[in-house]
């Protein structure tokens, strides 16, 4: 018991104390920022892994791009990752970046639900289901729970059940063979109900698009309430994104 | 000689594996296993091939540091007689061969589908339609679960027949993660999508993956990678391995409800991940390993860094750790329970720390090194009770002796770093495989290419691939509620073993 609590003591506070405002360390490939010089457009766009690049005037879909930093060693004058990591929105066209675009990313006001802050402001119980995910967001999934993310200080926590969830956590790309467990798990919460898809893989099934293997029609039946990019998600920008989505009003 | 024996990550050409008649390759795969503890099964696989199907069997000689490699064509509508008939090692290899091509086995004793793969033969046959194991008793009952799990954790579903509390059996059905990706290296031509294909066959094996993946690659593009190349391909696995390792005895303490340990061990874990972002850009170390080139390289900067961090770690680690090891509430629940004996282990072919915690010395690093492993000159650590609290002193031990290796690595630095190259197109009609030591155990990548240099078959093997069977036996006898004890202390990959 005692030498329990010499370590308790040793350890000392271990937590973020200010989730949103805490800098990253190193170099932490965030929001890109795409200047005008003009280059190889096509040579670019080509380059990319999962078409997350367009051209004309060049874009990156940050709900395609795996964040390799490939096109940013091909053209640094062109591309820079910058080390933001506020990255969810709740409108999938916010999370394209267009170049000469500087500004952070944001949740739309005009689209959010009454009900989202109304009932979960505060306490969100989320329900993760891995559809296909390959265990890195799912990582740092639990990691957004650990002692330095900490983010049930917020009364945001996973459960266990989806009787006791208000939301959904999706990771991976949702696989033929996880769309029927997905859609059971999805019915057993009870309204009102969010979803949440966490990571490239889930927003746009990322390197995995196309693969007939997958099954996706579970996305086209409903509305999604926060899209969370990343290759994983970084737990910061998980959790800034839910107290975003739970606290902001209309 | 009936089989071609090569190096690992030596590239042949493919008309160098001898082929022969079935009869003849099962007897000499099978007999190959059973003369010494040396061998063991690596890689089994078919591709089509002219109407037909060719079978690939790779068998690893630990003490000859060899691969032999050997063939056989078959025709897929008339039924086999089974390796597995005869060693259980090739059970799964099997299931996925008739799996995938409809090869009928005569005597497969457990004839099951593996991962029900898109481009499976059978399409009517679903995920849903798994045919369990079922005893019919009054006295028995079945426990379902899954394939979503309580926790943030990949799904799969487990079924127990269960007497009161206590197991009887467990069969574990897999495949819900199943994302076609043998398929998606064949399709997807550029390079860079095959590396990212790579970095996520499993997120928590980055490092392990993607080093198959470019030093397969590299090996068939005929670029011999320099050692500034090797070196921070090595201190990923090793810092992957002690990042894993540390959150795994969380986790394990998580399910003794031994709190503090639980949030010591998983803020440990979070500096170690960190470092990968300090090096790379993320925190587990996708975007790092690139064939024949490295974007970030390893400077004296990031040696002093990672010096300090280990410091750090093994100071609280070891507090933490012996705080654990003597607890007589966690020993309780770690020793004896989830036992896999040293004849089982040989018996299914486990790899890793699985194999290793059972008292066989089965590791790659040293019997078929790649990287910088020779250099080290690498001894597994072995444990004998082949239970909970072996693998969580083998997780450990294993953290000490890759700290030791990381200050080894790091110690005398070049002072310049050669880090840019770049690698040719793949040499025609060449097989070539790549064997990794993760911290799981074994990975194991094989390809093939066509006349054009395309590539026409990638095979991966996961180390889990070898050792689910071993936890399904391992909690036979133990009550249910020590499951999760038991599973989390292999910590096997769902994603990797579906694909």
């Amino acid at each position: 018991m005692l030498n329990n609590l010499k370590i308790w003591l040793h350890q000392g506070k271990q937590f973020i104390p200010d989730v949103t405002t805490a800098k990253v360390p190193g170099r932490f490939r965030g929001r890109p920022v795409i200047s005008k010089v003009s280059i190889d457009e096509t040579e670019l766009a080509d380059l990319c892994p999962t078409h997350a690049i367009s051209t004309n005037p060049v874009s990156i879909d940050l709900g395609k791009c795996t964040f390799c930093g490939e096109c940013a060693f091909a053209f640094p004058d062109k591309i820079k990752f910058t080390t933001d990591y506020k990255l969810a929105t709740n409108e999938r066209s916010r999370l394209i970046i267009e170049e000469g675009k500087e500004e952070g990313i944001e949740l739309d006001p005009a689209l959010l639900r009454k009900e989202i802050s109304q009932y979960f402001s505060g306490s969100l119980k989320l329900r993760q289901v891995s559809a296909g995910g390959d265990n890195s967001c799912e990582l740092e999934l639990n990691a957004c729970g650990n002692v330095n993310f900490d983010m049930g200080r917020f009364g945001i926590e996973f459960v266990a059940s989806p009787r006791h969830a208000d939301g959904i956590v999706i990771t991976g790309p949702i696989t033929e063979n996880m769309a029927q467990p997905l859609q059971l798990c999805y019915d057993a919460i009870p309204e009102p109900k969010i979803i949440i898809l966490a990571g490239t893989d889930a927003i746009s099934g990322g390197i995995f698009e196309g693969s007939p293997a997958l099954n996706r029609s579970f996305l086209s039946r409903y509305t999604i309430d926060l899209y969370v990019p990343g290759n994983p998600i970084h737990p910061l920008t998980f959790i800034n994104g839910v107290l975003e989505l739970i606290n902001k009003r209309k | 000689m009936s089989y071609v024996s090569i190096k690992n990550n030596e590239t042949i050409p493919v008309s160098s594996i001898p082929e022969m008649d079935y009869s003849a390759f099962l007897e000499l795969n099978v007999l190959s296993l059973l003369k010494g503890m040396g061998a063991h099964c690596t890689s089994y696989f078919g591709y089509p091939y002219s109407g037909n199907i060719k079978l690939i069997c790779c068998m690893a000689n630990d003490e000859q540091h060899s691969i032999n490699i050997s063939s056989s064509v078959v025709d897929p509508k008339h039924p086999l007689p089974s390796f597995s008939q005869h060693s259980l090692v090739f059970e799964r290899f099997e299931r996925e061969i008739h799996e995938n091509f409809g090869i009928a086995y005569t005597d497969h004793p457990w004839l099951k589908p593996v991962r029900f793969p898109e481009n499976r033969f059978d399409k009517k046959m679903t995920v849903a339609d798994y045919p369990f194991f079922a005893i019919e008793s009054e006295e028995l009952h079945e426990v379902g679960v899954g394939p979503i799990h309580a926790g943030i954790i990949e799904p799969g579903h487990f079924r127990f027949i269960c007497n009161g509390e206590q197991i009887l059996h467990l069969e574990i059905q897999l495949g819900y993660q199943h994302r076609g990706i043998e398929s998606l290296f064949l399709e997807k031509k550029k390079l860079l999508q095959r590396i990212t294909l790579a970095e996520n066959i499993a997120g928590d094996s980055v490092a392990g993956h993607t080093i198959a993946f470019v030093n397969l690659w590299e090996s068939l593009c005929r670029f011999r990678p320099a050692r500034d190349l090797q070196l921070p391909r090595t201190i990923a696995l090793e810092l992957e391995r002690i990042a894993i390792h540390t959150g795994d005895l969380s986790a394990m303490c998580t399910d003794v409800a031994y709190q503090l340990g639980s949030a010591v061990f998983g803020r440990l874990r979070t500096p170690v991940i960190n470092y990968f972002q300090i090096w790379c850009g993320n925190r587990l170390s996708k975007g790092l390993i690139r064939p024949a080139n490295n974007h970030y390289p390893f400077t004296k900067e990031l040696a002093d860094e990672l010096t300090r961090l280990l410091d750090d770690f093994e100071k609280d680690f070891e507090e933490i750790s012996k705080e654990l090891f003597s607890l007589p509430s966690a020993l309780a629940r770690f020793e004896k329970t989830g036992v896999v004996t040293a004849e089982q282990a040989e018996m299914i072919g486990t790899v890793g720390m699985t194999a290793r915690m059972t008292g066989i010395n089965r590791d790659i690093r040293l019997s078929h090194p790649h990287d910088l492993y020779a250099e080290l000159s690498h001894h597994p650590l072995i444990k004998y009770q082949g239970d909970v609290y072996a693998r969580a002193r083998m997780r450990k031990k294993e953290i000490n002796q890759s700290i030791g290796y990381l200050r080894k690595l790091i110690k005398d630095l070049p002072d310049e770093i050669q880090h840019t190259g770049h690698v040719t197109s793949p040499s025609p009609h060449s097989f070539t495989i790549s064997l990794v030591e993760g911290w799981r155990g074994e990975i194991c990548h094989c390809a093939i290419t066509g006349h054009d240099g395309e590539l026409i078959v990638y095979k991966i093997k996961d180390p889990s691939f070898h050792n689910w069977l071993a936890l399904a036996l391992a909690v036979r006898n133990n009550e249910i509620s020590d499951f999760p004890i038991s599973n989390k202390s292999f910590d096997l990959s769902y994603c990797g073993h579906d694909l």
